[in-house]
């Protein structure tokens, strides 16, 4: 029994601070766990296995990239409710990998769904709703991945939070991709939606918590 | 969702594995129908696989038929799920058999045909195009009979101006309809010259044996020159009217699925393009040709129609 609490309690420090060896283990575990999607894409593809590939490469990476935009947003609550503070230290690279995916995505539909005609592309991105909306996302998306080096955030100072505030918009518009875009079943984007709308009112909630508590004063 | 997808994957990769063994065809679809169904957790009975002999037709195309593996699993079939994997999975609950499909309405004598007597009609294989309205095709070797021959023993009055279709609604054994996706049943029209055009076939069977369920057993429209929804599966009825009757898709959404749904490169669906479609095997595209290449055959249908407005 004794045993038990002294050895927690190193573990519960570990965990609260780890070290930088441990810190870097878990940010390489990360790395290579937010490529595993990437990684059965490619299985599912290459093994012969997928009827209409391209279809799947499209979908898949649309939808990692709508994923990791989530969860990136998720580090601040995750933080709030008690989580370490080195997950903070991780969401630039959760981030990156919504670019990450993101670039994929395009690079296959300008690629493998339209074949470099610039022509239908620009077409297609004025007259398309549920593609001016994604492209628009993924503009907005590259000022993001291009400050998030360490240069860029000291030199932009307190200006970088509030530029990356934009992805408090890139998101939306990522979900409003994905509901312009399905045929009939609006059930997953409409899930998306949910976890975003979750997301986005608890920040609206934290940042009119001490107003609202003022008031009740 | 992930663990699904995996399961379906390695389901696949194992088929194909046995397809690609050079034994006797019969077999391997044997093994492979007992090895899908054990593993979606449901035994079927492996009475349903039947031989269909059928006769070949002038009507067919001289392109490459697709994969039986491609064919059978991915489809649209909304009432087993919205994915395109869904149906392969789910659709093996569906009862088949007993099977009846009434046709009444403006007709000279209603009858309900049973499913026997549909296969015991003159049978032809015809291998056709599919081109469906999300920008994919196949090629495939349906067997079935002219819907026309069909029509002509209930004799369609002189007040028969469309024929409307039904599949059947059976909420225990189709999981889809479960959530009102679409205004179940689904419903399919066509006018009636359409529907007694001769590329108009009821199809019983592909690949030479019945149809799967997936692909919309025990009796499906197959109309090869509009988009693949206008084919309706599973029919339980067929009903003739002098009205244009109200169908699933155009019903869900008027602006962008028309009564007529023909294949048309320049009439774009109002949220992409129809311009071009996959092949499903091809890497690059293909130009969408009109009427789905069948111009030739039913341009004369819609001769001074407006396309763009009876879209
Ligand atoms: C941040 C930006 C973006 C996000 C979050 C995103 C997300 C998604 C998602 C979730 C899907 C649906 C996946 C599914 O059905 O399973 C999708 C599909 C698609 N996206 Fe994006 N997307 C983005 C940007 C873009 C851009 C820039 C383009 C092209 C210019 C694009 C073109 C498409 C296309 C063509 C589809 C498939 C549509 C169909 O199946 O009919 N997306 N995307």
């Amino acid at each position: 029994m004794a045993d038990s609490t002294t050895l927690a309690r190193p573990l519960a420090l570990h965990w609260q601070q780890p070290g930088p060896r441990l810190f870097a283990a878990i940010k390489g575990s990360l790395f290579l766990v937010c490529l595993l999607p990437l990684a059965q894409l490619a299985w599912h593809i290459l093994s012969g296995a997928a009827v209409n590939p391209i279809e799947d490469l499209t979908h898949g990476s649309g939808t990692w990239t709508l994923r990791f935009l989530l969860i990136t947003l998720c580090v601040s609550p995750l933080r709030a409710l008690g989580a370490p503070g080195w997950l903070l230290r991780l969401r630039r690279m959760l981030g990156l990998y919504a670019f990450f995916y993101a670039c994929l995505h395009l690079l296959t539909y300008l690629w493998l769904d339209q074949f470099f005609d610039w022509a239908a592309i620009v077409r297609d991105i004025v007259k398309r709703p549920f593609i001016t909306v994604g492209m628009l996302a993924f503009v907005l998306l590259l000022p993001l991945a291009i400050t998030s080096t360490d240069g860029w955030i000291r030199r932009l100072k307190r200006n970088w939070g509030k530029l990356h505030r934009l992805v408090y918009v890139i998101a939306p518009l990522g979900v409003l991709h994905y509901l312009w875009l399905v045929k009939r079943d609006l059930q997953s984007p409409l899930i998306y939606a949910a976890i975003l709308a979750a997301l986005l009112l608890w920040r609206v909630w934290r940042y009119l918590r001490p107003t609202l508590a003022a008031r009740v004063k | 969702m992930f663990p699904c997808e995996i399961t379906t994957m390695l389901i696949k990769t194992l088929t194909d594995r046995l397809s690609a063994a050079d034994i006797t065809p019969q077999e391997v679809y044997l093994n492979r129908r007992q090895f899908m169904a054990g593993s979606a957790g449901l035994l079927l009975p492996v009475s349903a696989i039947a031989a269909l002999p059928a006769a070949k037709s002038p009507l067919s195309t001289s392109e490459k038929p697709n994969s039986r593996d491609d064919i059978t699993s991915y489809n649209n079939y909304y009432e087993f799920g919205t994915g395109k994997d869904e149906p392969a999975l789910y659709a093996q609950r569906l009862k088949t058999r007993p099977w009846t499909v009434t046709v009444d309405g403006e007709v000279a004598h209603a009858r309900t045909f049973d499913i026997d007597s549909l296969l015991k009609m003159k049978l032809q294989e015809r291998i056709y195009r599919l081109r469906c309205v999300e920008g994919w095709s196949m090629v495939i070797p349906w067997i079935g009979f002219p819907l026309a021959d069909l029509l002509k023993q209930v004799q369609p009055t002189s007040r028969a101006k469309y024929v409307a279709f039904e599949t059947a609604l059976r909420p225990g054994e189709m999981p889809g309809v479960a959530r009102r996706v679409l205004d179940w049943p689904y419903r399919e029209g066509l006018r009636i010259d359409e529907a007694m055009h001769p590329l108009t076939i009821l199809a019983v069977g592909l690949y030479g044996e019945v149809l799967p369920k997936q692909n919309g057993a025990p009796v499906r429209l197959v109309v090869p020159w509009k988009y693949g929804f206008k084919s309706i599966k599973s029919i339980s009825r067929i009903h003739l009217l002098e009205k244009q009757p109200p169908t699933s898709w155009n019903m869900a959404a008027p602006n962008e699925y028309g009564f007529y749904s023909n294949v048309n490169p320049a009439v774009d669906h109002p949220r992409w393009s129809q311009a071009t479609e996959r092949r499903i095997g091809e890497f690059f595209k293909r130009k969408t040709l009109p009427f789905n290449g069948y111009g030739d055959q039913v341009a004369g249908l819609y001769r001074g129609m407006d396309l763009r407005r009876n879209f």
